[in-house]
């Protein structure tokens, strides 16, 4: 039979899907139709680079054009994982490099990137178009002014909340004068200024720019020159926003915001002063994403802002929201999709702000789209969970933090396992959870029983027992990544739930009660994890039984990975290699 | 408990200016709390006190305050190894921090204890006699006033990571606080830097300038003025057994005000002693102030602490 005629149909209806959850499950099918996908995927998501070689990743994908990948564990944003751990780069972009030189897009998430890295991607990628850059670090400017200088195709450069060595504002003059094809430029977390000039000259040549997010040492007096420019936004990141400005220039900047009829999305705003609120009434009507997090506006000058927002689908805001605001929110923006609560740093028992459970409920009651929430709180109560669950079983991401680890429902001083069972029984589509709050091993179970769609869970200062990992590992069928710090758990439940760990991306443990056999144990079980073992001793140094501090598991097929740093161990796979080998390095 | 008997003699022969015990392997530093630090240092042996070595100097280097591995990093709060059993006490947390603000704040390992999770059997007999006397000291007066429940007081945020708010929003908000503060004081100018004053018992903060001072001893002397009115109020209304009778028969002390320790919040939200870094340094990373009574403050004055020894 003619293998072509085939080829092309698949190929023709593959090119029809383009999850790649369903294209992994495609390429299992059978040989052919694994041919026909890998020469076929054009978007290649890595989501642990640790779990497959880049090599392997190159070689298999000839048609690659976009890559992301994910370096170190999700607790590392809170400084859980120490400086060195790993999650470099360099070797992606040198297989890329080498390979796969038509390769347009890179996005990478919580890794170290050198400047060496992105001269490289300046030098090696011909059609350049796409660098996002979240949470990384390693760069300097000079690594941005590499890809200013040569992309010569570049759409996209956007720098999200990432470390960068910031030498100057120089960069931004490195793109050349030819250079018209912009889309989107995010510099937000820099600290230096950029020229003016530079940045208004790019502004006129960059037609097609949908997307502008400055950083904070854009004053508010340079605003509107730059606004004038670029009318045809999208999306727009102001910088900082409380300079003082006389009644002309406010009167031309609030004529340059009226001008944005495509803006949808506001963010930036530092230092908002609640005098300049006003000038962004015109902007809400058609705002459908609104980051005030970093805005210190208080109560009431929110509410003319919040009201106004009719079409608003994500909110991220203070604390300094409080229970009123958040009432406003759910009168007026009925579409609300997303929201974001994040503490305004209040001490903890001298807090102005009202912000309780009280908010939560309503906009849940209000909001009837609610579907992802990140809700950070002093307390909490079982009832109020259980309201939010009847009220909106709609909910996908749902993580609610209470800042008091072990706090109780305050009004009854029961534990929140009854809440937190609302709300895994009702939502059924639940896909991210955190929970905190003072929780017992029950809570646990009746997670394991109900949250059959949950993939990530996160969890802190919670249970009593072995149990809860068990109920968890044993029950939660479609997890893959689970994250839990300073829990009262010890080995059992992980030994005997070892299998399934090799069908989640990874495990991270720390401050529990595992020990170093049971790690060692699990190692030897599970060929196809890596057991690493974050701790500044050597493992042969501890005895068997001490509990390890910190432990990332994850499934990979490339083996221990080789550029550990001194304090991370890869427990060792061979039963008969002793204690006193007991890292690959 | 030999570990903890050895502790106090460390603590009663120190010399008449206050002493800030830092780790439970017996090394303790001497500094003025209302002055400059002292430049000699009378670290012990221990690795974990080198850094501490340097807060001598004034310098900005020298006054970023490490506690923790030679080598480990400055206090934009990334702790190295946080747990090893061996190690003391204070590395267990975010421990770039002085142990005071460490044992001030309901630490992890207090939690820990609170639940009676101690370590494993095989833990060296120091950590675990630390972990009792950092709970037996923590006040359980802190952190109440806002939570309606009788359960325990909330833990101020000294946990590594916890809120798990990200290093990058933390680090913007506490600029933007700062300007936001300056802004208040008089808009379009930073000639005024509002802190707000607490003081345990008192009934309402106050707010001083902290431009209108230029050095501490102008600072303590207007916040005694402030706060005299409060201190005879303070004996008595007290909840917590035993500091009742502190109180009343140091009298005279408090109303010297020299019974008083006198904290203050940095930009990262830790609670430190005043007078330990150059005034100018001060005034840009102080957010709020505190007074705290001696008794209720860990490891500071050693004068307290003996009293209180010698009471018991």
């Amino acid at each position: 039979m003619d293998r072509r005629f085939p080829f092309k149909v698949l190929e023709h209806i593959f090119s029809f899907v383009d999850s790649n959850e369903d294209r992994n499950s495609v390429s299992l099918v059978c040989k052919s139709w694994f041919e026909t996908e890998r020469r076929t995927r054009k978007r290649v998501f890595v989501g642990n680079c640790y779990a497959v070689s880049p090599l392997k990743v190159a070689r298999r994908f000839p048609k690659m054009r976009s890559l992301t990948l994910k370096g170190k564990p999700h607790f590392a944003d809170y400084n859980l994982v120490p400086d060195g751990w790993g999650g470099y780069a360099w070797p992606w972009i040198e297989a890329m490099a080498a390979r796969r030189p038509f390769l347009e897009e890179i996005r990478l998430k919580r890794m170290v990137v050198t400047d060496e890295c992105l001269e490289k991607i300046a030098a090696s990628f011909r059609d350049f178009k796409t660098l996002v850059l979240t949470s990384c670090e390693g760069f300097s400017t000079d690594g941005i002014a590499a890809i200013a200088s040569t992309c010569r195709k570049l759409r996209d450069l956007e720098l999200r909340e990432c470390i960068v060595d910031d030498l100057g504002g120089d960069w931004l003059s490195y793109f050349p004068e030819t250079s018209t094809s912009l889309v989107s430029l995010d510099f937000s977390c820099l600290d230096s200024e950029v020229k003016l000039s530079d940045l208004e000259r790019l502004l006129s040549r960059s037609p097609n720019l949908k997307s502008l997010k400055l950083n904070r040492s854009v004053t508010l007096d340079v605003l509107e020159s730059l606004l004038r420019r670029a009318p045809q936004l999208v999306e727009l990141g102001t910088g900082s926003f409380s300079d003082e400005l006389d009644p002309e220039e406010i009167a031309k900047l609030t004529k340059a915001l009226s001008e944005l009829k495509q803006l949808k999305s506001l963010s930036g705003l530092w230092d908002l002063l609640p005098e300049y609120i006003p000038l962004l009434y015109s902007l809400c009507p058609r705002l459908t994403s609104l980051n005030l997090s970093y805005a210190t506006v208080q109560m009431p000058d929110l509410i003319d802002l919040l009201s106004r927002c009719s079409k608003l689908q994500k909110l991220w805001v203070m604390d300094l929201i409080e229970d009123k605001g958040l009432k406003t929110v759910a009168l007026c923006c009925k579409e609300l999709r997303e929201l974001r609560v994040f503490p305004s740093g209040a001490d903890l028992d001298e807090t102005d702000v009202t912000l309780t459970e009280q908010g939560l409920v309503s906009v849940s009651e209000g909001c009837p789209k609610l579907e992802s929430v990140l809700y950070f709180c002093v307390q909490f109560t079982n009832a109020a969970l259980v309201s939010i669950a009847k009220n909106r079983p709609n909910f996908r991401c749902f993580r609610l933090c209470v800042m008091e680890p072990f706090a109780p429902d305050y009004r009854t001083q029961q534990p929140l396992d009854e809440g937190f069972k609302a709300i895994v029984e009702r939502c059924k589509d639940l896909r991210r959870l955190s929970v905190s709050g003072l929780l017992t091993d029950k809570a646990f179970e009746y997670i394991g029983v109900h949250a059959k769609k949950l993939r990530m869970l996160s969890i802190a200062f919670a249970g009593d027992s072995d149990l809860m990992l068990h109920h968890l590992l044993s029950g939660c069928q479609s997890l893959k990544k689970l994250e839990i710090r300073d829990c009262p758990f010890g080995d059992t439940a992980l030994l005997e739930n070892a299998a399934k760990l090799e069908t989640m991306r990874s495990l991270w443990m720390s401050s529990c009660f595992v020990s170093f056999g049971a790690c060692k144990q699990l190692s030897q079980k599970m060929p196809r994890l890596n057991v690493e073992v974050i701790d500044e001793h050597p493992p042969k140094t501890r005895p068997d039984s001490s509990p390890v501090e910190r432990i990332y598991i994850y499934r990979t097929v490339a083996g221990p990975r080789l550029d550990t740093p001194e304090f991370v161990w890869t427990i060792h796979k061979s039963p008969e290699v002793g204690v006193s080998r007991l890292s690959i390095r | 408990m030999s570990g903890e008997e050895e502790l106090q003699s460390n603590v009663s022969v120190a010399s008449s200016s206050p002493t800030s015990n830092c780790c439970v392997s017996g090394g303790l530093k001497e500094h003025n709390y209302l002055g400059l630090s002292d430049s000699s240092s009378s670290s012990v042996g221990s690795s974990t006190l080198s850094g501490l070595d340097d807060k001598a100097a004034i310098s900005l280097k020298a006054t970023e305050l490490t506690l923790g591995l030679p080598g480990s990093r400055s206090p934009d709060e990334k702790p190295f190894f946080p747990l090893v059993p061996s190690k003391d006490e204070v590395s267990l947390k975010n421990g770039n921090k002085r142990a005071f603000s460490d044992a001030m704040d309901k630490s992890e390992s207090s939690v820990y204890t609170e639940k009676d999770w101690m370590f494993p059997q095989g833990v060296v007999a120091n950590q675990s006699v630390m972990k009792k006397e950092v709970t037996q000291n923590i006040p359980k007066g802190q952190g109440s006033a806002t939570t309606n429940s009788s359960s325990p007081p909330a833990a101020k945020a000294q946990i590594v990571g916890w809120p798990p708010v990200r290093s990058y929003r933390k680090n913007t908000l506490a600029t933007t606080c700062k300007n936001s503060d300056e802004v208040d004081g008089k808009p379009g100018s930073a000639t005024a830097l509002f802190v707000k004053v607490s003081m345990d018992g008192a009934p309402y903060l106050r707010k001083v300038d902290l431009r209108s001072y230029t050095n501490y001893m102008e600072l303590s002397s207007d916040l005694e003025k402030m706060f005299t009115t409060f201190t005879l109020g303070q004996c008595g209304s007290n909840g917590a057994a035993g500091k009742d009778k502190l109180c009343e028969t140091k009298l005279k002390d408090l109303l010297n005000g020299k019974d008083y320790v006198l904290t203050y919040e940095d930009k990262d939200g830790d609670w430190m002693l005043v007078g330990d870094v150059p005034w100018e340094m001060f005034i840009d990373v102080c957010k709020k102030l505190k007074i705290m009574k001696g008794c209720d403050a860990i490891g500071l004055a050693p004068r307290a602490m003996e009293k209180s020894k010698m009471r018991a």
